[in-house]
């Protein structure tokens, strides 16, 4: 019933490239605290081994939408009211974060939240916690994590001492220690220098590229996700406003003049006044 | 001279065993937030279970024990699941209430069924003293300060190694993080609280058997508050400092009242001195922490 009012009220979205969707987020609505509206309509997908993104302004909603995918919503009183969540077909709206995570999604919240008692080796086998696939293979992960951050591995004091670049990375190994089939990124560039936003999309590129990563990236910086990204969604005010590929989008006047800055001489239409005045806020 | 020394003996041995009892109030608190007002009536009902198992049934002591675990167990599952969980959310004197409350409510219910009198416990280890550097130690003293080594040393290894340990970790840290990595909190709950009724039971049967079962077995926990609070709350090992401290210090208090003062009961109350002027100087405890703040 729900997939029918889908059909129905959405706008339509084209499909975002040719693998098939490990994904596909349906018209969902949100609620928090029983009352709050913050998700009007919101769809998405990403196909198995892209990395796909969702840009949009402060308060867009874009964390709010990967909770509802990796049911930590919960955890704040949310709920997905409307809509469905499929995961490699299968609705998973509204499930328990622990269910989910052992489902294979594994969500990187934003401002990293690493565990900051703990070392760096404890937290990167915190990540594999809800494996089944005994010491010997989580052994050969962390060796493989490691690999891939070199610099983790001169780090053997607490995590909370570490640079927040480091502790990014840290979030990010601690993800891959879970081998997800879908990772969800909030926002890996907050509060991080030009030179270390380079290298953690770097390293989130080499994921994809090397171990086939698929990722549903959040962030602020669009120019730096469309980069990275195959694709793009970008949303206002708790709606998709906007979507296409990486091309597509780098293209678009509108793009430019409010996400990428400069281009697009006098546009003021993106989508009204006001978030051309957000703009100097966020980009 | 052979006296203090005896003394300091045994506040060692005790201190360990108030540092095991310790550390189970640091667990709950740790990882639930609660502050588990009931803990000393953990170590009673646990040693009156196993006793009254080994006395009814006559089995042999270790399948008594692993009975008494398997129940305490049950029991801590059981009042966090029916007694804590809807708490979840009050505000932190509620919660303290209901833990007093518990606490009484368990001390009254072995009043009645156990009765108020002091008994042995069968015999398991023989009477007679082992002699250590020119001291008489008990027997079961030194199982006592052994079984609290060990029980250290697990403690140590689970936090560190084990991968729930780890869960029950980054559970204290941050619930959300926690759940973010698919750890189940309500599961971590349980388990806090299952853990802890165990080994506070395995403490209260070492004194059972050292000193007899009876309600005086519910007072270690209040001897408990000074050490955790003197290690800082969040502290497992500021909960064995602690205990050490508490325990030595009550000894060395006997001995200084016994050889000196005369002043009585001056033995009960001299941790709670310390205490005072612990916090006084060091607000958090030897070692609380406050959250890590990078510079
Ligand atoms: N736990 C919550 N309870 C109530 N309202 C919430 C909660 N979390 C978010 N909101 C509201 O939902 C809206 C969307 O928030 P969300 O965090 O999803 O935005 P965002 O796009 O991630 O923004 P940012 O770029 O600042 O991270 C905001 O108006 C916010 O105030
Ligand atoms: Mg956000």
């Amino acid at each position: 019933m729900a997939h029918a009012t889908a059909e129905t009220t959405a706008p339509p979205t084209p499909s975002p490239g040719a693998g098939e969707s490990i994904l596909s987020v349906n018209n969902i609505e949100v609620v928090y605290d029983d009352v709050i509206l913050v998700l009007r309509g919101v769809s998405l997908e990403v196909p198995e081994g892209d990395i796909v993104t969702l840009l949009g302004p402060n308060g867009a909603g874009k964390t709010t939408t990967l909770k509802a995918i990796s049911g930590l919503l919960r955890t704040e009183n949310g709920e997905v009211t409307r809509g469905e969540v499929r995961f490699m077909g299968e609705n998973i709206a509204n499930m328990s974060p622990e269910q989910i995570v052992r489902k294979g999604i594994f969500q990187v919240m934003e401002g990293r939240r690493i565990v900051e008692d703990m070392t760096v080796v404890e937290n990167l086998r915190l990540g594999a916690y809800t494996r089944k696939d005994g010491a010997a293979a989580i052994k050969r992960d962390l060796d493989m994590v490691l690999d891939y951050f070199p610099r983790l591995r001169e780090r053997t004091g607490l995590a909370g001492y570490l640079s927040g670049g480091e502790q990014q990375m840290l979030a990010i190994g601690r993800a891959m220690m879970a081998r997800p089939k879908l990772i969800l990124l909030d926002e890996p560039s907050m509060g991080l220098a030009p030179l270390l936003v380079k290298e953690v999309f770097g390293i989130i590129r080499k994921l994809n590229q090397e171990l086939g990563m698929t990722t549903l990236l959040v962030e602020q910086n669009a120019k730096m996700a469309l980069g990275a990204a195959s694709y793009g969604y970008i949303m206002e005010s708790g709606k998709v406003v906007m979507d296409g590929s990486q091309a597509d989008l780098l293209d678009n006047e509108d793009v430019k003049e409010f996400y990428l800055g400069g281009g697009g001489e006098h546009r003021k239409s993106f989508k009204n006044l006001k978030s051309y005045k957000r703009r100097k806020r966020w980009l | 001279m052979d006296l203090f020394f005896q003394l300091l003996i045994n506040g060692i041995i005790v201190g360990t065993l108030y540092g095991v009892v310790a550390m189970c109030f640091v667990l709950i608190y740790k990882s639930t937030q609660v502050v588990n007002f009931a803990q000393g009536e953990f170590l009673l009902i646990g040693a009156w279970i196993c006793w009254s198992i080994l006395v009814q049934f006559e089995i042999p002591f270790v399948f008594g024990f692993l009975l008494t675990l398997a129940f305490m167990a049950a029991l801590g599952i059981f009042i966090q699941m029916v007694v804590l969980r809807p708490m979840i959310g009050e505000p932190i004197i509620s919660v303290i209430m209901v833990t007093i409350g518990l606490s009484i409510f368990m001390r009254a219910f072995s009043n009645w069924v156990f009765g108020q009198d002091t008994v042995g416990y069968p015999d398991v280890f023989g009477t007679s003293s082992v002699n250590i550097g020119g001291l008489q130690v008990q027997p079961a003293y030194l199982m006592s300060f052994v079984i609290s080594l060990i029980i250290m040393a697990g403690f140590f290894y689970f936090f560190r190694y084990s991968r729930h340990g780890l869960a029950m970790r980054a559970t204290a840290f941050n619930q959300q993080v926690a759940q973010s990595l698919g750890i189940s909190v309500k599961q971590v709950f349980a388990m806090a609280w299952a853990i802890s009724a165990m080994v506070s039971a395995l403490a209260g049967v070492v004194v059972g058997m050292v000193n007899g079962v009876s309600s005086a077995l519910s007072f270690i926990g209040i001897k408990v508050f000074p050490a955790v609070i003197l290690g800082g709350l969040d502290s497992i090992v500021g909960a064995v400092v602690g205990g050490l401290i508490v325990g030595v210090l009550e000894n060395m208090a006997e001995y200084v009242d016994g050889q000196f003062l005369h002043w009585g009961n001056m033995l009960t109350i001299a941790p709670f001195w310390v205490l005072i002027i612990i916090l006084v100087v060091k607000p958090y405890g030897l070692f609380g922490t406050k959250d890590i703040e990078r510079v």
